[in-house]
């Protein structure tokens, strides 16, 4: 019987939807990342949570986070670090960009196959896509039974786990046997806030590619304590079908992008101040009409 | 997300005070920890770095966890259950939170498995928690328990304790009982030793004891049999694990209701002497209380910019005439002030803070190895220093969480008196600030000591030799004006008391009080040289205040014959 040693999660740098300012748009009409905090995807951080419980409940497991974008990036596997993972992977290259869901959970799957978890921990979907495509995409490209909207890990074992879903008319608990992936919702428990000393521990931690532009005293200082090194894939590290990553490998098209007008019943008069633009803004995010 | 760290820029300003350095330099010790472990700063920059890295998390516990609670804290409370306490729940999340966090034993040592975190921060972090819930505030910060047991138990009790200490576990100080409040000498808690258990056994009631159920508590117990002063008090480690004190009841508080005020029944419960016999209130109690007060003063000033914001905030969304109220003249006045207040309190708070730091950092040193006559120095120094800001603080910062949380009220109007809004809470709640850990009036008795022996007059000198800039030169020109004054006013204060004996008691709260706004005026100055852009307005606004609370006391002092102690005599 295998033991359970290695849990990943999937995990993604997304901008800050839920919290749209004026700026969030171009004049061109799309999204202005540059006015966007990049934060971890929140259930994403749901499923570290998911994923962490886990390692308390399994003497001797690892909980490992797996990322695929550009080099900045790597601030949410620190995070996740601080929060209570214990290393990660960043997945990142040229070769990757232009990924739709099809091409990133290729990729993911690739890495996947060379990282070899025994469990798989994905948020359900990303704020910026919700597509909620790519864990289960990833499961079945590696052959792996999923449980997709995950609320609350019941048991574990060394060869199964029980997981209660949150379905839209109740829920339902299922057995899997492992390993496996698991989608998690943002109704199963919030992430653990970062601890204090794992903040100063991992707080100079750095992938392959910021230790090459760092200074020499920082490089030495992670050279000294290995587990201060977040492993970088390229495209070539994970053997990938070139034809299947990025651009080339993304079917989907956006075929034409409309601007959304809503049919107002109640007619609501807006001067051009800035006040009462962002008071609209606020009442819209509130509402959640927006983010 | 909020984070009361982030978003406080005052907190980031003090963090970066110069003499931060210097206070590293003594808590670090040359880095050595950094051998030993894995969280340990490399040089100043990376501590300061991890200090603000802490206090950033300490931050979004406070926005997003603690303040989201404690409005239901506040309603349901804590009950007593088979003899112990039951938090609300949301304190127990909030315990949670903090120990997920890993925010316990914030300022102990790493062999204790600490943080290592100066005083300074350890304040910061007691006046986020204070903001977003003072009730709160009272078990978390009484960590500093710990501190006092750090300071002067055996290394034995030190590696029982402590660890459990930053792994979360809560903390009390048991002093007060039915008859024993600020007259501490007059505590009856008998403890016996117990030769065949080879223990201390303590018996007796405890009565306001903040968190009596907590897991470790220090208790101040009458150890010499016959004795009725302090002279017969030890200071005792309970641990609840061993069990014997039971809770006989929880106080039905005006506010802080989230914290239990326990009524607690000592029947032969084992306890552990901390130090030296007989040393217990005289050393060991006047210490916790110190860095108690400082607490209180960490709390008030987290209660300010509670209340202050919620005014604010309501200021700028409520409509009346046609725009919101902010806009009146006598409702923005109200604001500057309270921010002014909020701002010149915590001004004071991390001025003692960092003086505490350092001597304290020094006397821990100095059980190490023998201090260099310069150290030594330094250490007389700043415990002098410290020991007169601290009564300044607390009673500075109490009294304004009182005023602050008034005003807060009354720009609330009829809805702030309605059970709507926080500010009736944070009313509730600042309320018991200026009483316990010594009420305002024995402040006052501690700190008019500093008055006559001229701690505060020496500090003044020290501030006036600081440089100004063109746009503090006028307050600066008044402050030194004023500086005279008190001088003069001290003066005849001390020439008449010794014709009518009671004189200085009579005048002493206005002296203290004289002293405190000169003081607090010029470390406001010094902000304001530093971050014109940040602190010129909120101090010259301060220095107004300063200025009449100045004259008033004085005029009153100036025409106040030797008569009056007989006058106001009851």
């Amino acid at each position: 019987m295998k033991k359970v040693t290695k849990i990943v999660v999937l995990a993604k740098q997304v901008p800050d939807t839920r919290n749209v300012g004026k700026d969030a748009m171009t004049a061109e009409g799309t999204v202005n990342r540059a006015a966007l905090a990049a934060i971890f995807n929140p259930e994403d951080l749901n499923a570290l949570e998911m994923a962490l419980q886990m390692k308390d409940r399994i003497e001797g497991a690892t909980v490992e986070v797996l990322t695929m974008g550009p080099q900045r990036a790597a601030d949410i596997i620190r995070e996740a670090m601080f929060r209570g993972a214990d290393g990660g992977y960043l997945l990142s290259g040229r070769e990757f960009a232009g990924s739709d869901t099809l091409a990133t959970s290729y990729a993911l799957s690739c890495a996947l196959r060379k990282i070899n978890p025994d469990i798989i921990v994905a948020g359900r979907q990303a704020i910026d896509g919700d597509t909620a495509q790519v864990g289960p995409q990833v499961a079945e490209k590696l052959g792996l039974p999923q449980v997709t909207y995950a609320e609350e890990l019941v048991a574990i074992n060394d060869t199964e786990i029980t997981i209660k879903r949150r379905l839209e008319r109740g829920s339902e608990v299922v057995v899997s046997p492992l390993p496996a992936l698991i989608t998690v919702n943002s109704s199963a428990k919030e992430c653990r806030p970062r601890n204090a000393k794992r903040v100063m521990k991992f707080k100079y931690a750095l992938a392959t590619s910021e230790m090459a532009v760092a200074e020499d005293k920082a490089k030495a200082f992670i050279e000294e304590r290995p587990y201060l090194h977040i492993v970088e894939f390229a495209a070539a590290d994970v053997n990938p079908d070139p034809e299947q990553l990025g651009l080339s490998g993304s079917p989907t098209k956006v075929k034409k992008i409309e601007n959304v007008v809503f049919q107002a019943k109640e007619a609501k008069t807006l001067t051009a101040d800035d006040a009462d633009i962002n008071a609209l803004m606020v009442e819209l995010i509130a509402s959640h009409t927006l983010g | 997300m909020a984070n009361f760290y982030t978003d406080n820029k005052d907190l980031q300003y003090h963090l970066s005070h110069p003499l931060m350095k210097r206070i590293i330099e003594l808590k670090e010790r040359n880095f050595a920890d950094a051998k030993l472990y894995d969280y340990a700063p490399q040089d100043t920059e990376d501590a300061l770095d991890s200090y603000r890295r802490v206090l950033d998390i300490v931050g979004e516990v406070c926005g997003e966890v603690i303040a989201a609670n404690a409005e239901s804290v506040d309603h349901e409370g804590p009950r007593v259950v088979n003899d112990h306490v039951e938090y609300a729940s949301g304190t127990v999340k909030n315990i949670e939170a903090l120990i997920e966090a890993g925010l316990g034993g914030m300022t102990l040592p790493r062999k204790y498995d600490g943080l290592n975190m100066p005083v300074t921060c350890f304040a910061m972090a007691n006046e986020m928690v204070a903001r977003a819930d003072a009730g709160f505030e009272n078990i978390w910060g009484l960590q500093d328990c710990a501190e006092t047991i750090n300071e002067f138990a055996s290394e034995e009790i030190k590696m029982k304790f402590l660890p459990r200490v930053s792994a979360g576990e809560t903390c009390a100080m048991d002093l007060t009982e039915p008859d024993a409040g600020s007259d501490l000498g007059a505590v009856m808690l008998k403890a016996t030793w117990d030769e065949e258990g080879q223990t201390w056994r303590l018996n007796g009631c405890k009565r306001f004891i903040t968190n009596g159920d907590g897991d470790i508590s220090l208790v101040l117990a009458r150890t010499e049999e016959g004795t009725k002063d302090a002279r017969g008090l030890s200071m005792l480690i309970y641990d609840k694990r061993d069990g014997g004190v039971k809770v006989r009841r929880i106080e039905n508080k005006l506010g802080i209701k989230g914290s239990p005020t326990c009524e607690l029944v000592f029947n032969n419960a084992p306890a552990t002497l901390v130090g030296d016999r007989k040393m217990g209130l005289i050393k060991y109690v006047m210490s916790l209380m110190n860095a108690a007060r400082l607490g209180i003063s960490a709390q008030s000033t987290g209660l300010c910019e509670a209340a202050y914001r919620e005014a604010l905030k309501y200021a700028q969304e409520r409509e009346q005439f046609g725009k919101p109220i902010i806009k009146f003249a006598a409702v923005s006045e109200m604001l500057k002030n309270m921010e002014a207040k909020t701002i010149a309190s915590r001004a004071l708070l991390y001025e003692t803070a960092r003086f505490v730091d350092i001597y304290k950092q020094l006397n821990h040193i100095s059980h190490d190895r023998s201090l260099e006559s310069e150290e030594r120095q330094e250490m007389k120094f700043y415990n002098r220093l410290a020991d007169g800001f601290t009564p300044l603080a607390k009673m500075f910062a109490s009294e304004y969480a009182n005023e602050v949380a008034y005003d807060s009220i009354q720009i609330h109007g009829g809805s702030g008196y309605m059970k709507d809004y926080a500010c009736e809470r944070l009313y509730r709640d600042a309320r018991i600030m200026n009483i316990y850990e010594g009420t305002t009036q024995l402040q006052v008795v501690a700190a008019i000591n500093h008055v006559t022996k001229g701690t505060y007059l020496e500090q003044i000198m020290r501030y006036e030799e600081e440089a100004t800039s063109e746009a503090t030169k006028p307050m600066f020109d008044k402050l030194v004006e004023l500086r005279k004054l008190y001088e003069s006013v001290v003066e005849r204060v001390e020439s008449m008391d010794k014709e009518a004996a009671g004189y200085k008691d009579f005048h002493a709260r206005r002296l203290v009080e004289i002293a405190g706004y000169i003081i607090m005026s010029h470390i406001m100055l010094r902000q304001a040289r530093e971050m014109e852009s940040d602190y010129l307005n909120p101090t010259k606004i301060f220095v107004k205040y300063a200025i009449k609370k100045i004259t008033e006391a004085a005029s009153y002092i100036e025409a106040s014959e030797g008569s009056d102690v007989e006058l106001f005599k009851a």
